[in-house]
């Protein structure tokens, strides 16, 4: 309302009636914006409900047609139409395992460095450094590795996994078969560059919210830095760190463009981390849109329904972790 | 004098010696880590200036996707991806900001907000193809054709989580004096929140909207059975429309040499635009808290 038409009755009214119709208004633009604002927030609570309630409506098809079963059959076969999600979540939990093998360690490794061991001077800028790297998309990474990276793994780490474990009994099935290039081991390399920046700085965060005291404390006992890591800072932060990497689980489960480039496609389950493989979201990205016929279209949306309960549930932990960690540090 | 020297040395050596080794190796290995990680992301972004520099040129900002072996540039997936994060971010900011706002100014500690709080942080990390395939049956199938709205409706709902989380944390973050003394002057709670707090946060939550929009200008999955794509310019909203992310997708894929250096162009000029606006973000985020 602009000024000109409040004005208008209030020359006509005496001055009470004139403050009354001013409250009014106020007070309705008052609760129309709060209930906008409340609306939004529940809004936010409809998303994620839309979100399960379309992907249960899709998926019924499949999930009344195979029942459990398509939880637990590997072949997929859009011909004769018989399709099961276990390749895919093979795959999916292979590639994020392998993925959290090395970006566990190596990002803990570049926390401990940015929080005890680096020059301030180098802190910050490396710090946004690990920080902007975690807003570069998936897909630059996936064109990388499909013309890089794989190349480059097939040429090198790969004939050498094959020649050096050939002949360890068990070894020798996990890293059998030609050096493809592409395959679960690829995408998992891939994965774990991309979630790297996710563990680093939330490891780092966490790490930051160590009280200085008790690390001086240490220090001041003689404690080496490694042991005040060790004894005081993982100790301390062990709850938070554990959200940290579930965290970036949840990424790297739910990660599309990046492994579709170098996963192969390949609907079974192999021995072999050499080998092709396939996740639940390359799958819907490969497969979406040639789907055809309603069976193979809902099979392929009942995949991104365990996708969503499967990353929903180690958000979930890691949320809670991290909330313990927050409430810790309140108290 | 000569008490101080050699007694207790002698006895705890061996294990002093152990913890600095110990303590060496462990601090190698973190700085081993640092170089290690930081080398793989260098060797991204170098390979990425390298083979995107080349195909750089008037022509991928002029002319629309090429049939393979001819001449063509990137406008259609620019403009496209430049409507829809557009369509997107206007969407999903409004509902952002007023929900991060009853949040942070009307219920700060009720059931309510705790619970928002919650979903919206795993709807911040949720897989995106998830959100694809959601729109997809909501609105692709309602309509019966891709298009470029569902597109931008898909990237709205990933807008939504980032605003929320950014606009909250920043009102959380305005002193209460300041909500305390236009009260006092008797303005009523909207206007408060209006006038006094939103500007108060006005950095912050800008710096919020801006990282949305590097978010969702790179996303892929939710657009493929969404918006699709389309080899041809087109601004119709109700027609299928390319996206760079997309287009990269679908010509790095492709045998074609020419459309390879396409996509390697295109990746090149996607993070030259997130990275400019994370950096401003970071710039304005920095200028504010002074």
């Amino acid at each position: 309302m602009t000024d000109a038409s409040l004005q208008a009755p209030t020359l006509l009214l005496k001055p009470d009636a004139a403050r009354a119709s001013r409250l009014r208004s106020f007070r309705l633009k008052d609760n129309v914006f709060r209930h906008l604002t409340r609306a939004s927030a529940v809004a936010v609570l409809g998303i994620l409900s839309g979100v399960i309630l379309a992907l249960v409506i899709g998926s019924w098809l499949a999930l009344s047609t195979f029942g459990i079963d398509f939880l637990t059959t590997e072949s997929w076969n859009p011909v004769t139409e018989k399709f099961g999600a276990l390749a895919p979540i093979y795959g999916t939990v292979v590639t994020s395992l392998i993925a959290m093998l090395i970006a566990v360690p190596v990002g803990l490794g570049i926390a401990i460095f940015l929080t005890e061991l680096c020059p301030p001077v180098l802190r910050r800028p490396i710090g946004v450094a690990i920080e902007l790297l975690a807003g570069i998309p998936s897909i630059i990474y996936g064109i990388w590795g499909l013309f890089v990276f794989a190349p480059f793994l097939q040429a090198t780490l790969q004939p050498a996994l094959i020649s050096t474990f050939g002949s360890v009994p068990i070894l020798s099935t996990v890293f059998a078969g030609p050096p493809y290039g592409i395959g679960i081991l690829t995408a998992g390399l891939i994965l774990a560059i991309m979630v790297l920046p996710f563990v680093t700085s939330v490891s780092r965060d966490v790490f930051e919210t160590v009280p200085a005291v008790l690390k001086e404390a240490a220090y001041g006992v003689g404690c080496t830095r490694w042991e005040v890591i060790r004894r005081i800072v993982i100790p301390y932060t062990r709850v938070g760190l554990v959200g940290g990497v579930m965290l970036g689980l949840g990424r790297a489960l739910g990660e599309t463009m990046a492994v579709t480039f170098v996963i192969g496609n390949a609907h079974r389950i192999s021995g072999s981390i050499l080998a092709p493989g396939t996740t639940i979201s390359a799958s819907i990205a490969n497969e979406f849109t040639e789907a055809v016929g309603e069976l193979y279209t809902s099979s392929l949306i009942a995949l991104g329904l365990i996708l969503f309960i499967i990353t929903f549930i180690v958000l979930a932990i890691a949320r809670l972790m991290l909330l313990r960690l927050e409430r810790q540090q309140g108290a | 004098m000569s008490l101080m020297a050699p007694i207790d040395h002698s006895a705890s050596r061996p294990r002093y010696m152990r913890r600095r080794r110990l303590n060496f190796v462990m601090m190698s290995l973190s700085l081993a880590a640092a170089a290690f990680g930081l080398l793989w992301l260098l060797a991204i972004l170098s390979t990425l200036v390298f083979k995107g520099v080349g195909g750089l040129s008037l022509d991928v900002f002029t002319q629309s996707t090429p049939p393979p072996g001819s001449q063509g540039g990137l406008l259609n997936a620019i403009v496209g991806s430049a409507i829809m994060t557009a369509i997107g971010v206007a969407v999903g900011t409004p509902i952002g900001i007023l929900a991060g706002t009853y949040m942070a100014e009307y219920g700060r500690h009720n059931r309510l907000t705790t619970t928002v709080r919650f979903i919206n942080d795993i709807l911040l990390s949720a897989p995106s193809i998830v959100i694809g395939l959601f729109v997809y049956e909501v609105v692709v199938i309602q309509m019966g054709n891709f298009s470029a709205l569902a597109g931008a409706l898909a990237l709205a709902i990933l807008v939504v989580p980032v605003v929320v989380r950014t606009t909250e944390d920043m009102l959380n973050l305005v002193p209460n004096q300041l909500r305390e003394a236009a009260s006092a002057l008797g303005l009523p709670r909207a206007v408060v929140i209006q006038r006094i707090a939103y500007r108060a946060a006005r950095a912050g939550m800008i710096t919020g909207v801006l990282l949305a929009i590097a978010r969702v200008s790179g996303e892929t999955a939710p657009l493929l059975f969404t918006a699709l794509n389309n080899q041809f310019w087109s601004s119709d909203l109700n027609a299928p429309m390319a996206s760079l992310p997309v287009v990269i997708f679908q010509f790095a894929l492709s045998p074609y040499t020419d459309w390879q250096q396409l996509a390697w162009t295109g990746a090149l000029l996607i993070t030259l635009a997130v990275l400019t606006l994370s950096i401003a973000a970071r710039i304005l985020a920095a200028g504010s808290r002074k």
